[in-house]
């Protein structure tokens, strides 16, 4: 440490903060946001509801609109809770466990979010589609499919929210369950999990919305099939190509309700987690 | 224990590799099936060559412009106080809940030339954005919004403002406070939002494909050349523009590991 300043020789201009520039700062952040991002929001709100309300209800109660926005939902559904499963225990192994080569494994599981999705779509389709190199048929335009790409573009998602808590949580409670006789499951279940319960869900969340409206690695492997592979995002994509402009503004409207509710659970899921920790 | 140990360690490595690392390997495989040369050809011709440059474009103007961005909305995030700053806060991540079809169409509402809300008024001063590069670079500035915002709130937040406030004390203006101290301060986190929005820049397929209009040579990026031509039967072609985009691809998985050894360093 170096000794403190003299005090003489400290000019008081500018020792508070000047409220113009803070001003100027805020409004062009809110004025970037708002042209960029909730214009077109709005224009998407306003222009789906211009044909009346009725029109709107017909487009959205379509049968080909409720099958793809309900296998959307379930398909997600499943792929969040496969990966919030799967994504506990590679963390847990990524911290836990020590092995050759875990370093490498680490810094591979970013893969998919610095992968384009379209080459995901690409690569899953060569390795399991009909004609793939593993010559298994039956998974190129079925709902496994679509579950496999969503798998992978989610898989981050609940290991990077997991590890970080994983790392902080203090052995020595479970080393006291242990030495009073608890058995590792027992451990696992009572101690470790209820510790890592937010952030699975928040992990889990985040792959929720993204595979709710996910649409670059599905495009290739699903072979969008009405009623059986389509999902919401496709659909709305074959409206806009077909000139559907406004069927496909409504269906967009009630993605991006989902989605926005989604946005909403998570931020009331990381301040239950904030409160948790502390 | 050492049982129970190593079925978990299997099933996480074999879910990884089934998953993850053989999909990915087979890319580089694929690419080079045909021979090397095909896989050339495809990369190197005009349109390949276009679609690399407009890609490149994307990255080049999005980026930069969500960083200016990014850090000054931290800022106001973090070291303001005002109204309605939660709903600012939220509003951020919106583009990383929204589908990036329903991006592209909502952005056709505006600048549409026909459907549009200033679309039209544009088109008359000669100004198109849909089905031009223009719009496409709109779309991944969308969708590329909140990776620095979100990689810097928590490091400004960390640091706290004790140098902040005692570098104004001492008579330092607001810029020169912000270029000695704040910025040195949140660099790395910086970085890893600039890595991470590059990365989403480069792959973007939904938002762009909708307001692209898909015109060979002048709106199609290397993701959508390669839906194209593995649609056209190019299957070949399709695997060696993916084999750019991974390794790309590569490029910023490593860039994400370095900075991130880095950050944890500092």
């Amino acid at each position: 440490m170096t000794a403190a300043p003299v005090a003489e020789a400290a000019p008081r201009r500018g020792a508070f903060p000047r409220l113009g520039g803070q001003l100027v700062t805020r409004g062009l952040v809110v004025s970037y946001l708002s042209v960029l991002v909730l214009l077109p929001i709005a224009a998407l709100l306003v222009t789906s509801l211009e044909d009346g309300l009725g029109r709107f209800w017909d487009a959205v109660t379509i049968p080909q609109a409720v099958a793809a926005l309900r296998f959307t939902l379930l398909v997600s559904l499943v792929v969040a809770a496969i990966n919030a499963i799967a994504g506990t225990i590679i963390a847990w192994v990524l911290v836990r466990d020590e092995f050759r080569g875990k370093k490498v494994v680490n810094s591979l599981i970013d893969l998919p979010f610095a992968l384009p999705t379209i080459v995901a779509g690409l690569v899953l389709l060569a390795l399991y589609g009909d004609n793939g190199v593993l010559g298994i048929s039956g998974v190129s335009f079925t709902k496994i499919g679509v579950a496999l790409a969503l798998l992978f573009v989610t898989l981050p998602f609940v290991i990077r929210a997991v590890q970080p808590t994983l790392m902080e949580i203090d052995r020595e409670m479970e080393e006291a369950a242990a030495s009073l006789g608890a058995r590792p499951l027992t451990i696992f279940t009572r101690i470790v999990l209820p510790n890592l319960a937010p952030a699975i869900i928040a992990g889990a969340t985040l792959a929720f919305a993204r595979a709710v409206g996910e649409f670059g690695s599905l495009i290739l492997i699903s072979g969008n099939i009405p009623f059986e592979t389509e999902v919401a995002s496709v659909f709305i994509f074959s409206l806009i190509e077909s000139g559907g402009i406004n069927s496909a503004a409504a269906v967009s409207v009630v993605l991006l309700t989902i989605s926005v509710a989604i946005l909403f659970l998570f931020h009331l899921v990381s301040r239950w987690s904030v409160r948790h920790d502390r | 224990m050492t049982a129970s140990r190593l079925g978990l360690r299997t099933f996480a490595l074999g879910y990884l590799t089934l998953l993850l690392f053989v999909p990915v390997l087979l890319v580089f495989y694929k690419a080079f099936e045909d021979g090397f040369l095909n896989a050339w050809e495809t990369v190197t011709s005009p349109e390949g060559l276009n679609a690399f440059y407009l890609t490149l474009i994307m990255v080049g103007v999005a980026v930069p412009i969500n960083t200016v961005f990014g850090v000054a909305c931290a800022i106001v995030l973090v070291r303001q106080r005002f109204r309605g700053k939660a709903l600012l806060n939220s509003a951020i991540d919106l583009p990383f809940a929204i589908s990036p079809v329903v991006v592209g169409l909502a952005l056709i509402f505006v600048y549409g030339p026909r459907d549009g809300w200033v679309g039209p008024w544009l088109a008359e001063q000669g100004v198109r954005i849909i089905f031009t590069p223009v719009g496409m670079v709109i779309a991944t500035m969308f969708v590329s919004l909140p990776f620095v915002v979100r990689e810097v709130v928590p490091v400004l937040r960390e640091i706290g403002d004790e140098q902040e406030q005692a570098a104004r004390t001492l008579g330092a203006n607001a810029r020169q406070t912000f270029f000695r101290i704040t910025l040195p301060a949140i660099r790395w986190g910086v970085t890893y939002g600039v890595v991470l929005a590059s990365a989403r820049a480069l792959g973007e397929f939904g938002a762009v494909a909708v307001v692209s209009g898909k015109i060979s040579g002048v709106t199609e990026t290397m993701p959508l050349l390669v839906a194209k031509e593995y649609e056209t039967f190019n299957v070949a072609g399709a695997y060696a523009a993916a084999l750019v985009l991974a390794l790309l691809a590569l490029a910023i998985l490593l860039a994400m590991n370095l900075v991130k050894r880095r950050e944890e360093g500092v």
